[in-house]
C-alpha cells in the first residue's frame, strides 16, 4: 500500500471518498483495497469515512422512510469529498440515480441529493470516463469472461469501460459469453425471496459462462459475483470468480471468491 | 365469473412451472422475439426518436382523455355505430350479452382480445347459451385446452408442436386419423378449415382494439392471420371491446405508434394485417357488419390516471417487456396467476385486482431494468414495481419475516459505528467457520441461498477495520 506521506497532496489532487459497499466491506475487503489502489495509481487521494449501507435492502422492500434516513446519513458522511466512488454498479446506481428520486418531494434534500449524485461514480467508469485512464499496469495470464451487472449497465452505462481496460492487461484474453447483459438472478433480496426462480436464471448464466472456456469470470458487482460463484461451485465447474477491480489492480494474491489457499493449491496439477 | 386468480399462489405456480420439463424446454429454446426485434430496430435508425414520440402521444392523450373519449364517441355515432360505457367487468359483459341476445346470436367468433380475458367473457357467454369461438390460432388452441393465454401476443407460446397435434386429434374427431399433422403448416391448414365454417356461421363477431381514433371514430386491430378481418366483417354484428386507454387523437398519431408496435412485438416492420373499422357497412360498401358496437371498459383504469401508476396506461401491449424478462423466461406466463404476465402484468395486475392478491408480482423482479430498456413507450416498469412494494409495506402486507429482518438490519444500518463493531465480530466468526472450505454448503437462516448454491466465506476482518489499521 502506498505510503500516505509520499502521496502528493496538492490542491489539484482529487479527494475521493470510497463508498466501499457493505458486501465488499464484509465479504471481500480485497476488492476495496484493489479499488483504492486503482484510484491512487490514477492520482486520487482516497479516504474511507465511516459507513454502513446505501439502503437498497430497505428501498427495494418498500420501506421509504428507513431508506431516506440512511440516504441522508450517507450524503452527510461524504459531503467533504470531490468525488464518491463505489466498486459496484448497483450501489453507485442507488446513490446516483435513486437518491434524487427518493427526495423528489423535498426541495431542500433534493438539491443536496442531486449535488451528491453529480459527484458519485461507479469505480471503472470513473477511472475511464472521468479520470481518462486508458490502460492498467497489471498482468494476468489466461482467458477471462465478463458479466455485465444490470444496474451498472442500464442505470450507469457501464459496458465498454471495463473491457477497454481489461484488454490492456498483458497475457489476458477476453472471451465474451452469450447474453452477458442478461441478469444473473441475484437481485438482492430477490434471490432469497424467490430462490427457485433465481436458481433457474443463474443456471442459464453458468451455462453461458462455462461455454466460453474461460478460466476466470469477472464482473463489477460482488452480489452478482457471489451468486454466480456459488452456483458454479455447486455445479462443480472449476472457474475462478473475481471482481474486475482485483484483476485491473493486479491484486489477485487472495484466493478467488469462495476458494481458500488450501483448495487453490490442491486444484493445481 | 372472471378468470380464476391464482396470483397469491405465485410461488407454488412458479415451482410447478420450473418442475415442468415440457414448459422449460419451450422457454429454454428462447421465444425468438429478442433477435428479431433487435434486427428490426437496427434497420430503423430513428427508432429511439419514435419511442419518444410514442410516449408523448400517449401522455398527451391521457392528459386529455375525457375530451378524446367524447370526441371519439361522437364520431362513432356519426358513422352509425353505438358506444357503450362499462365501469366494471359485469357491466361490460351485460352490454355484450344484450347486443348478442338482440341479434339472436347462437355463436360468436372472436378475434384476439386480452380485455375479453380480463372480463371472463367466454365462460360468461357459454353460461348464457352462446358459443364463443376463438379465431386466432393461438387462442383457438388454448380454448380447446381450456387454458388461459400465457403471453399477451402469443397466447399458446407455452406449448410445443406435439402438444398441439395431440389436441387437434383429440378434438377434431371427424377428420381422418391418418392425416399428417407433423408440420406447422398442416396444423394451420386444419385450423383454417375448421374455423372457416365457424366464421360463416357466426351471428356476432367480437374483436378487441389496438387503438381507438378520436379524430375518425375508427377502431384498429393488428393481426398476422387475417382472422380479425373475417371476425369483424362476416357476421351481421361487430362488437369492439376495448378499454379507455386505447384512445389516440389522430390517424397521424396511430401511424407513429404502429411503427413502434410491431417492431417491438414480433420484430416485423408492420404486422401482416392492420385493419381500420369505422361504423357499420355503408350503403355502397361491398361488405361489413350491419351493426357496429363499441364497448369501452374502465375497470379501474380511470383511478390510475391521477396517481403514480398513470404511466402504465401508455402500454400498447407489444409484449417486449415479458420477452426480455428473465423471470418470465424462467417460469412462463401462467405462474403470474391472472390475465397479464411479465413486467407489465406485475404493474397492471395489482391495479386491477388489488395488491393484496397480486403482491408477489411486483416483488418477483430483480430490477434488472431490461423491460424498461425495451419498452416502446418508455414505461418506468421497475419504478412502478417499487411503488407497489411501498404500498404493500405501508399497508403491512409484506411478510412478517421480511419486515422483522428488515427492521433488525435497519437498526444497525442507521448506526454505522455499532454496525462496524457488530459486523466485524460476525465476519470474524463466519470466516473462521468457513476457513477450510472457503465456502458453505449450508448456513443457518440462509437455506434459501444454500439449497442450490454455495455461499462464500468472508475473507476475515472487514474492510473498514483493516483500512483503519493500515492507515494509522
Amino acid at each position: 500500500m502506498a505510503d500516505i506521506a509520499s502521496v502528493e497532496t496538492s490542491s489539484q489532487q482529487k479527494r475521493v471518498g470510497l463508498f466501499v459497499t457493505c458486501l465488499v466491506d464484509l465479504m471481500r475487503p480485497s476488492v476495496g483495497f484493489a479499488a483504492a489502489k486503482l484510484l491512487e495509481d490514477a492520482g486520487c487521494r482516497v479516504e474511507v469515512p465511516r459507513q454502513a449501507c446505501c439502503g437498497q435492502p430497505a428501498y427495494n422492500s418498500g420501506d421509504r422512510r428507513t431508506t431516506r434516513e440512511i440516504a441522508e446519513q450517507v450524503i452527510e458522511a461524504f459531503a467533504a469529498y470531490d468525488y464518491v466512488v463505489a466498486p459496484s454498479g448497483s450501489c453507485a446506481g442507488m446513490l446516483k440515480v435513486h437518491y434524487p428520486q427518493l427526495f423528489r418531494d423535498d426541495p431542500n434534500w433534493l438539491l443536496r441529493a442531486e449535488a451528491f449524485a453529480e459527484k458519485t461514480h461507479e469505480l471503472i467508469s470513473f477511472l475511464v470516463d472521468v479520470l481518462g485512464v486508458t490502460s492498467v499496469a497489471a498482468s494476468h495470464e489466461g482467458t477471462v469472461t465478463y458479466h455485465d451487472s444490470c444496474s451498472g449497465l442500464r442505470e450507469l452505462g457501464v459496458k465498454a469501460q471495463p473491457r477497454k481496460l481489461l484488454v490492456t492487461i498483458g497475457g489476458l484474453r477476453l472471451e465474451e459469453m452469450r447474453e452477458s447483459d442478461v441478469c444473473c438472478g441475484f437481485g438482492g433480496t430477490f434471490c432469497v425471496k424467490y430462490p427457485a426462480i433465481s436458481n433457474v436464471i443463474v443456471g442459464k448464466k453458468t451455462e453461458h459462462i462455462a461455454a466460453t472456456g474461460a478460466e476466470t469470470l469477472l464482473a463489477g458487482d460482488l452480489g452478482c459475483l457471489m451468486n454466480m460463484a456459488g452456483k458454479l461451485q455447486r455445479e462443480g465447474k472449476a472457474i475462478a470468480v473475481r471482481h474486475v477491480a482485483e484483476v485491473l489492480a493486479g491484486m489477485t494474491e487472495d484466493p478467488p471468491i469462495g476458494e481458500t489457499r488450501v483448495r487453490e493449491a490442491q486444484a493445481k496439477p | 365469473m372472471t378468470l380464476a386468480i391464482t396470483s397469491p399462489a405465485f410461488k407454488e405456480n412458479a415451482r410447478a412451472a420450473i418442475a415442468d420439463p415440457q414448459l422449460q424446454g419451450v422457454l429454454r429454446g428462447g421465444l425468438g422475439f429478442i433477435d428479431r426485434r433487435q434486427a428490426a430496430i437496427d434497420r430503423l435508425p430513428e427508432f429511439d426518436a419514435l419511442r419518444d414520440a410514442a410516449r408523448d402521444i400517449k401522455n398527451h392523450t391521457l392528459a386529455h382523455l375525457d375530451l378524446y373519449l367524447e370526441a371519439y364517441e361522437e364520431r362513432v355515432r356519426a358513422a352509425g355505430g353505438h358506444v357503450h360505457y362499462a365501469v366494471t367487468p359485469e357491466e361490460a359483459r351485460a352490454a355484450i350479452l344484450d347486443i348478442c341476445r338482440k341479434a339472436g346470436a347462437k355463436s360468436v367468433t372472436k378475434g384476439k382480445t386480452m380485455i375479453a380475458e380480463e372480463i371472463g367473457l367466454n365462460d360468461f357467454l357459454e353460461a348464457n347459451g352462446i358459443t364463443p369461438i376463438e379465431t386466432d390460432l393461438g387462442e383457438y388452441i388454448i380454448q380447446i385446452r381450456h387454458e388461459a393465454p400465457s403471453h399477451i401476443i402469443a397466447p399458446a407460446i407455452h406449448l410445443n408442436k406435439a402438444q398441439v397435434e395431440a389436441d387437434f386429434r383429440r378434438v377434431h374427431k371427424h377428420l381422418p386419423e391418418n392425416r399428417n399433422l407433423a408440420e406447422p403448416a398442416t396444423l394451420l391448414a386444419e385450423a383454417r378449415g375448421i374455423l372457416r365454417e365457424r366464421f360463416l356461421a357466426a351471428d356476432v363477431g367480437i374483436t378487441g382494439a389496438n387503438f381507438l381514433v378520436a379524430e375518425t371514430g375508427t377502431s384498429i386491430i393488428v393481426t398476422n392471420e387475417g382472422n380479425g378481418d373475417l371476425t369483424q366483417t362476416l357476421p351481421r354484428v361487430h362488437i369492439v371491446l376495448a378499454t379507455i386507454e386505447k384512445l389516440v387523437p389522430t390517424l397521424d398519431d396511430v401511424s407513429q405508434l404502429l411503427r413502434v408496435l410491431a417492431r417491438s412485438a414480433t420484430g416485423q416492420d408492420m404486422s401482416v394485417y392492420t385493419t381500420f373499422s369505422t361504423g357499420p357497412r355503408r350503403a355502397d360498401d361491398p361488405d361489413g357488419p350491419a351493426e357496429y358496437h363499441v364497448v369501452i371498459l374502465d375497470n379501474g383504469r380511470s383511478a390510475m390516471l391521477g396517481g403514480e401508476f398513470r404511466d402504465m396506461l401508455r402500454c400498447i401491449r407489444c409484449g417486449a417487456c415479458m420477452n426480455h424478462c428473465p423471470i418470465f423466461g424462467a417460469i412462463g406466463g401462467h405462474a403470474y396467476g391472472w390475465v397479464y404476465p411479465g413486467p407489465m402484468g406485475a404493474v397492471l395486475t395489482p391495479a386491477l385486482i388489488g395488491v393484496d392478491l397480486a403482491g408477489h408480482l411486483p416483488n418477483a423482479s430483480t430490477f434488472c431494468g431490461r423491460c424498461e430498456e425495451v419498452c416502446p413507450v418508455r414505461i418506468p416498469l421497475p419504478r412502478m414495481m417499487r411503488d407497489w412494494r411501498e404500498r404493500e409495506f405501508e399497508r403491512h402486507l409484506s411478510p412478517r419475516t421480511v419486515r422483522t429482518g428488515l427492521a433488525f438490519w435497519a437498526f444497525f444500518a442507521k448506526r454505522p459505528r455499532l454496525y462496524g463493531l457488530a459486523t466485524a465480530v460476525a465476519m470474524w466468526v463466519l470466516s473462521l467457520a468457513g476457513a477450510w472450505r472457503g465456502r458453505f454448503r449450508w448456513l443457518p437462516l440462509a437455506s434459501a441461498w444454500t439449497r442450490e448454491r454455495d455461499f462464500p466465506a468472508p475473507q476475515g476482518a472487514t474492510f473498514q477495520s483493516q483500512w483503519k489499521r493500515r492507515r494509522r
